[in-house]
C-alpha cells in the first residue's frame, strides 16, 4: 500500500468497485478498502436488478446470472395478483443475480483497470486538514497506516461511518428503515421464472415480502418491514418465519441473511471538501422496490468521473465537486428517487382493504409499459372512490 | 445501557445507520459500541433479529 493515492475508495461494494475502477481508468492512481475479509459476503440482497440497468456497466455472464426473469407478480392481502409480464415491468423484471460472484467481479475489474484492492482494510477515521478531508487512518490487518488522497469516496454501504466522521449526518430515521430478513431456501415449490412480491399489513407491516428465484426449487425468500412497525415479538424475523411455515414448511435454509435498507431520501448534499458519497452511504436506494445495486453502480462511477475531473483540474474542494450531486439529482436515478419517496410515504399509509381495492381495479390492467405514473392515472380512473387521495398524490409527483 | 447478544446479531449493520449518536460500529461479523450510547433504543427497534436490548439499571 502506497501512502498517497488520487483517490482512496473506502467500501468495496457496487458503488466502491465502481469508483475505482472509473477513476482507475481515468489514469488516476486508485485504491479501494474493504473491511471484510472477502468481498461480496456475507451477502445482504434479494439479488433482483433490471437487465437494461446492467448493461451499462458489465456485460451478462453465467456465472453470476442465477435465474432468467420473465414476469413479477404482485399479491394483495386477498390473493389478487397483478401479473406484469416482462414487455410490460421493464426494469422491475430481470436477472437474479448471486452477489458474492459479481461483487467480486466488479472488484477484479477495478483492480484489472489498474487500481489498488486491500481487505480486511478498515477506514478508521478522515484525515482532516482545515476542514477539508485528506485521506484517511486505516487498520490494514490490524496495522494503522495513514492514506493521503485528493479525493475520498466514501461507498461505506447502509452501515456508512465515514461520511458522519468527517461532520455529516447521515442518520436514517427508523420509519424510513426497511429491517430486512432473508433465508436463501431450498427444495421449495416456486415458480422459477417469476418474481413475487406479498404485500399487506400482516404479511410485511409498511414493506412487502418477496420471493426471487435463484434455480429451479431454490429461491431468497426475505421481508423488510419499516423500522416503525418493529419491535419484540414482531421483527422482520418473525413475520418471515411465519409466511414460510405456512407457504414451504418442508423448504431447507441454506443461508441466513439479514440486512438494513434505507428508504429515505437521500443525502441533503453529498459532497464535501475532498470527500463524496456514493451509493447506499448517500442513501440512494429506490425507496419503493429497496433496490440499490444499480444506483450504488450509476452514483459509483459519477463520483469517479467528477473525481477525476476534478483532479487535473486541481480543485478538490465541495464547490467544485458538487457537480457530481447535482448531476446525480438531476439525472434519471435522481428524479425517480424523489419521486417514488412521494408514493411510498403514500402506500405506506394504506390499509389491506384499500390494498385489495386497489389491488382488484388492476386485476385485468394490460400495460404496455410499466410506469408509475401510467399506474396512477389507471388506479385513478379504476377508483372513484379513492379519487381524492389519488389526486393529491399525483398532484404531489407533478 | 445497550447489551448486543452476539449469538443472535447477523452483523448487517442496520442498526449501525439508525442509531442517533454514531455509537455502534460494525468491525466485519462483530458489532461493537464504540461511541457515547444515550439509551434511546431506536437500534433495538430496527433490529431484524433481536439482538439488541436496553437494560435500565435501577
Ligand atoms: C435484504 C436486502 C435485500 C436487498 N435486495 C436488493 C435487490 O433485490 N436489488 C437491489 O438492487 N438492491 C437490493 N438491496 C440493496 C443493495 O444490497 C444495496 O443497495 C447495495 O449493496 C449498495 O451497494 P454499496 O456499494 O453502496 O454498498 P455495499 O454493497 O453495502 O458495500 C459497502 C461496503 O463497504 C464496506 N465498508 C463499510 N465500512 C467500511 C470501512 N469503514 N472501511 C472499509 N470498508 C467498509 C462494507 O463492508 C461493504 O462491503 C437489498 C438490501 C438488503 C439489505
Ligand atoms: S441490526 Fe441487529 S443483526 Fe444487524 S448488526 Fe445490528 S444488532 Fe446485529
Ligand atoms: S440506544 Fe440509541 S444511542 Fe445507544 S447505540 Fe442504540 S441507537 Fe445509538
Amino acid at each position: 500500500m502506497k501512502n498517497r493515492y488520487d483517490v482512496l475508495v473506502v467500501g468495496g461494494g457496487p458503488a466502491g468497485a465502481l469508483a475505482a475502477r472509473t477513476a482507475a481508468e481515468a489514469g488516476l492512481s486508485a485504491c479501494l478498502v474493504e473491511k471484510r475479509p472477502a468481498i461480496g459476503t456475507p451477502v445482504r440482497c434479494a439479488e433482483g436488478i433490471g437487465k437494461e440497468l446492467l448493461k451499462d456497466f458489465i456485460e451478462p455472464d453465467e456465472r453470476w446470472i442465477a435465474a432468467d426473469i420473465r414476469r413479477a407478480r404482485i399479491i394483495a392481502p386477498s390473493g389478487d395478483t397483478i401479473k406484469l409480464e416482462q414487455h410490460q415491468a421493464g426494469n422491475e423484471v430481470g436477472y437474479v443475480i448471486d452477489r458474492k460472484v459479481f461483487d467480486r467481479e466488479l472488484v477484479w475489474r477495478a483492480a484489472e483497470a489498474g487500481s489498488d484492492v486491500f481487505v480486511k482494510t478498515r477506514a478508521v477515521a478522515p484525515i482532516m486538514e482545515n476542514g477539508a478531508v485528506k485521506g484517511a487512518r486505516l487498520l490494514a490487518c490490524g496495522q494503522p497506516v495513514d492514506v493521503r488522497a485528493d479525493v475520498v469516496v466514501a461507498a461505506d454501504g447502509v452501515e456508512s461511518k465515514f461520511a458522519r466522521w468527517a461532520g455529516l449526518d447521515t442518520t436514517v430515521p427508523l420509519g424510513d428503515m426497511m429491517s430486512c430478513a432473508q433465508y436463501l431456501m431450498t427444495d421449495i415449490p416456486i415458480d422459477a421464472e417469476s418474481t413475487d412480491f406479498y404485500l399487506g399489513r400482516d404479511i410485511a407491516p409498511e414493506g412487502y415480502l418477496w420471493v426471487f428465484p435463484k434455480g429451479d426449487r431454490t429461491a431468497n425468500v426475505g421481508i423488510g418491514i419499516s423500522g416503525r412497525q418493529s419491535r419484540d415479538g414482531s421483527r422482520a424475523r418473525h413475520y418471515l418465519d411465519r409466511f414460510v411455515a405456512e407457504n414451504f414448511p418442508d423448504g431447507k435454509v441454506i443461508e441466513h441473511i439479514v440486512g438494513g435498507v434505507s428508504v429515505c431520501k437521500p443525502l441533503p448534499c453529498t459532497v464535501a471538501d475532498g470527500l463524496m458519497i456514493a451509493g447506499d452511504a448517500a442513501r440512494v436506494v429506490d425507496p419503493i422496490t429497496g433496490g440499490g445495486i444499480f444506483n450504488a453502480m450509476f452514483t459509483g462511477r459519477m463520483a469517479g468521473q467528477v473525481a477525476s475531473e476534478c483532479i487535473s483540474a486541481g480543485d478538490c474542494s465541495a464547490g467544485a465537486l458538487m457537480k457530481y450531486d447535482e448531476a446525480w439529482r438531476v439525472s434519471r436515478m435522481g428524479k425517480t428517487i424523489e419521486r417514488n419517496y412521494k408514493v411510498k410515504d403514500y402506500f405506506v399509509t394504506l390499509d389491506d382493504a384499500k390494498l385489495n381495492t386497489l389491488a382488484a381495479s388492476l386485476a385485468n390492467i394490460d400495460m404496455k409499459e410499466f410506469k408509475v405514473s401510467t399506474l396512477i392515472m389507471e388506479l385513478i380512473k379504476r377508483n372513484p372512490k379513492m379519487l381524492m387521495e389519488l389526486r393529491a398524490l399525483k398532484n404531489s409527483l407533478a | 445501557m445497550l447489551t448486543i447478544n452476539r449469538d443472535i446479531c447477523g452483523y448487517c449493520g442496520c442498526c449501525v445507520a439508525v442509531c442517533p449518536e454514531g455509537a455502534l460500529e460494525l468491525i466485519d461479523a462483530y458489532l461493537s459500541l464504540e461511541g457515547d450510547c444515550i439509551s434511546c433504543g431506536i437500534c433495538a427497534r430496527a433490529c431484524p433479529l433481536g439482538a439488541l436490548e436496553v437494560v435500565h439499571e435501577e
